[in-house]
């Protein structure tokens, strides 16, 4: 029998279907590549055992011809999303064991529809960083190597390990300022952040609730257009939920995209960007132009205020978001000689370096004197992004840039510049602050043989131009190379 | 010192680190003062964008604030709730002294 684990989700799905192997052998064989793999620190927690019960259970429920859309399919969860039974932490110290008695509702869909669950997988501390550095369980290596250990992109870095290393057939994610299409860039793998309001945020531990979304990472555009169906959905439990309906989005991937009107925008030539992201997103307008779309040059010129304005909205959120962890309720408690000092000691040994700034500068941008200044000028800001967005859709249908200004980095090169680990976000950042639906697809290698991304970004609640436009550059780049397995 | 006029000083990082109950080591609070003076000064080209007349950014679809009954729909989950907790006695959290 072929290696079970080089399949897509869809030919997974597509095998089981046709009888070609059961739930449990496809999930057994994705076990060993975690167990194989376990080099890469992709998860935190496995849950194997569990995975192997729920892949029995699937493959009775397709025989009695009740299969789901994910029916019997073992993908990864990132531990941000509550896991009923399962141990929770963020990647952090300050959740302790913390073991939800509910399920996260994306996750709750994804079970209703057959789901295996693998394990919870690792991240950046809360979500807050760009190369997975922060995590209070260590790094996640890339798969993809060259010399010395590289970083697999955050915050979602054990999602995007997992599924370039082929073990899962795909992986739940979230993102706030890049932490789908970064690590799936940094991984020659698919990552799409949806229209903010798509995926119910409920259940899935809060960093800035204003930009959070969560979005699937998967093998190819296909694939995460299954599992974004999947996650996707109208939840009265989330306020901000959105409650229209979910499209098929996997009938949108291959659609053909003649006549459909690619912005490319200027301001995204950044200064200092490497050739190689310069000349990947000249292949990429020749390869849509090939395929028939249309190239406008368009301008978005607040785009290099998008950073500046997310690093006072995130923070600011965070801050009042994480106020919750106080050693009271669940997760770690540190006694001190009182109750404010108890507070003091379990945050300050609760939380990592980069959380604590975070929650630092929030704390500082929103306190007294300071808010009209710092945050309600940085709301103000988003709405001028907002409005670049709206004056581009008068010319074009999408965008089409780079996911990301680098290539993936050594592991530990950045960690002690915040500005500078910031930077990584500055192309995806934008549409987190105006709510809009992004793409990352494998678009080439760089001379160091590494992945390099492409992203594509859509009207809000127009993923189905995502999915077409994002297929059509998969197609064009026929993207097939995987990292040597030098870590089995 | 003469640090510019609006930087943050190790006396700012105090106060920020009480109302933000994270405890900061005295030799710890001018590098942390410099660390937050690099991302606001970066922060700052905010200034440079027009902001007058425009509204803060509220939400990226245009939809009305969904409205429910007020009624109660769940309860009932008193072990649900304590069950995570780091100290608990007989149905309650258990926290530190806080009035003398």
């Amino acid at each position: 029998m072929t290696d079970l684990t080089n399949l897509t989700l869809e030919a997974a799905l597509g095998g089981m279907a046709k009888g070609e192997f059961s739930s449990v052998e496809l999930t057994q064989a994705h076990i060993d590549a975690c167990q194989a793999g376990a080099k890469l620190n992709a998860f935190i927690t496995d849950t194997h055992e569990l995975a192997l019960e729920q892949a029995k259970a699937s493959d009775a429920r397709r025989a009695k011809g009740e299969a789901g859309l994910l029916e019997g399919a073992p993908l990864g969860v990132k531990d941000l999303f509550c896991t009923e039974g399962v141990k929770t932490c963020a990647a952090s110290k300050i959740l302790g064991d913390f073991t939800p008695t509910y399920e996260s509702s994306v996750t709750a869909n994804m079970k209703a529809d057959g789901m295996v669950m693998l394990g919870k997988l690792n991240l950046d501390e809360f979500a807050m960083g760009s190369s997975n550095e922060t995590s209070a369980y260590g790094p996640v290596i890339n798969p993809w190597r060259k010399d010395e250990d590289l970083v697999p992109g955050g915050s979602s870095g054990g999602s995007a390990a997992a599924v370039a290393a082929d073990m899962c057939l795909g992986a739940t994610a979230t993102d706030t300022g890049g932490s789908i299409r970064q690590p799936a860039s940094f991984t020659g793998t698919v990552g799409i952040k949806p229209t903010y309001g798509r995926c119910s945020r409920w259940g899935t531990v809060a960093f800035a609730s204003s930009l959070d979304q969560a979005g699937p990472i998967a093998k190819t555009v296909k694939d995460a257009a299954i599992l974004l169906e999947s996650m996707a959905g109208y939840d009265a439990k989330d306020s901000t939920s959105l409650n229209i309906d979910v499209p098929k989005w996997s009938e949108s991937c291959g659609k053909s995209v003649k006549g459909l009107r690619i912005g490319i925008p200027k301001e995204y030539s950044i200064d200092g960007m490497p050739a190689e992201i310069q000349s990947l997103w000249d292949k990429g307008i020749a390869w849509m132009k090939d395929a028939g779309a249309e190239i406008v040059p368009i301008t978005l010129p607040h785009t290099k205020y998008a950073l500046p304005a997310y690093y006072v909205v995130a923070p600011a959120e965070a801050s009042s978001n994480l106020a919750r962890y106080d050693g009271m309720r669940y997760g770690l408690r540190v006694d001190g000689v009182d109750l404010n000092d108890t507070y003091d000691r379990t945050r300050t040994e609760g939380f990592g370096k980069e959380v604590r700034r975070r929650i630092m500068i929030g704390t500082y941008v929103l306190s007294a004197g300071y808010y009209d200044a710092y945050y309600l000028r940085a709301q103000k800001v988003r709405t001028r992004i907002v409005e670049d967005f709206e004056n581009a859709w008068q010319t074009c249908d999408a965008i089409l840039t780079p996911t990301a200004p680098s290539a993936p980095f050594a592991v530990g090169r950045k960690v002690n510049d915040p500005v500078q680990m910031y930077l990584n976000d500055i192309f995806t950042v934008t549409t987190n602050l105006a709510g809009l639906p992004g793409i990352s697809v494998p678009a080439g290698l760089n001379e160091d043989g590494l992945p390099l991304g492409l992203q594509i970004i859509g009207k809000a609640l127009d993923e189905d131009t995502v999915f077409a436009a994002a297929s059509a550059l998969e197609k064009a780049a026929g993207f097939s190379a995987k990292p040597e397995k030098w870590w089995v | 010192m003469s640090d510019p006029v609006g930087a943050v000083s190790a006396e700012d990082v105090k106060k920020i680190a009480r109302l933000s109950r994270l405890h900061v080591e005295a030799d710890r609070l001018q590098p942390l003062a410099d660390d937050l003076n690099g991302i606001l000064g970066w922060i700052e080209q905010l200034n440079e964008v027009d902001v007058e007349g425009v509204e803060p950014m509220t939400s990226a679809v245009d939809m009305s604030a969904p409205m429910r009954k007020d009624e109660i729909s769940d309860g009932g989950k008193r072990d649900e709730i304590l069950k995570n907790a780091p100290k608990k006695d007989d149905g309650f959290f258990v926290v530190p002294r806080s009035v003398e």
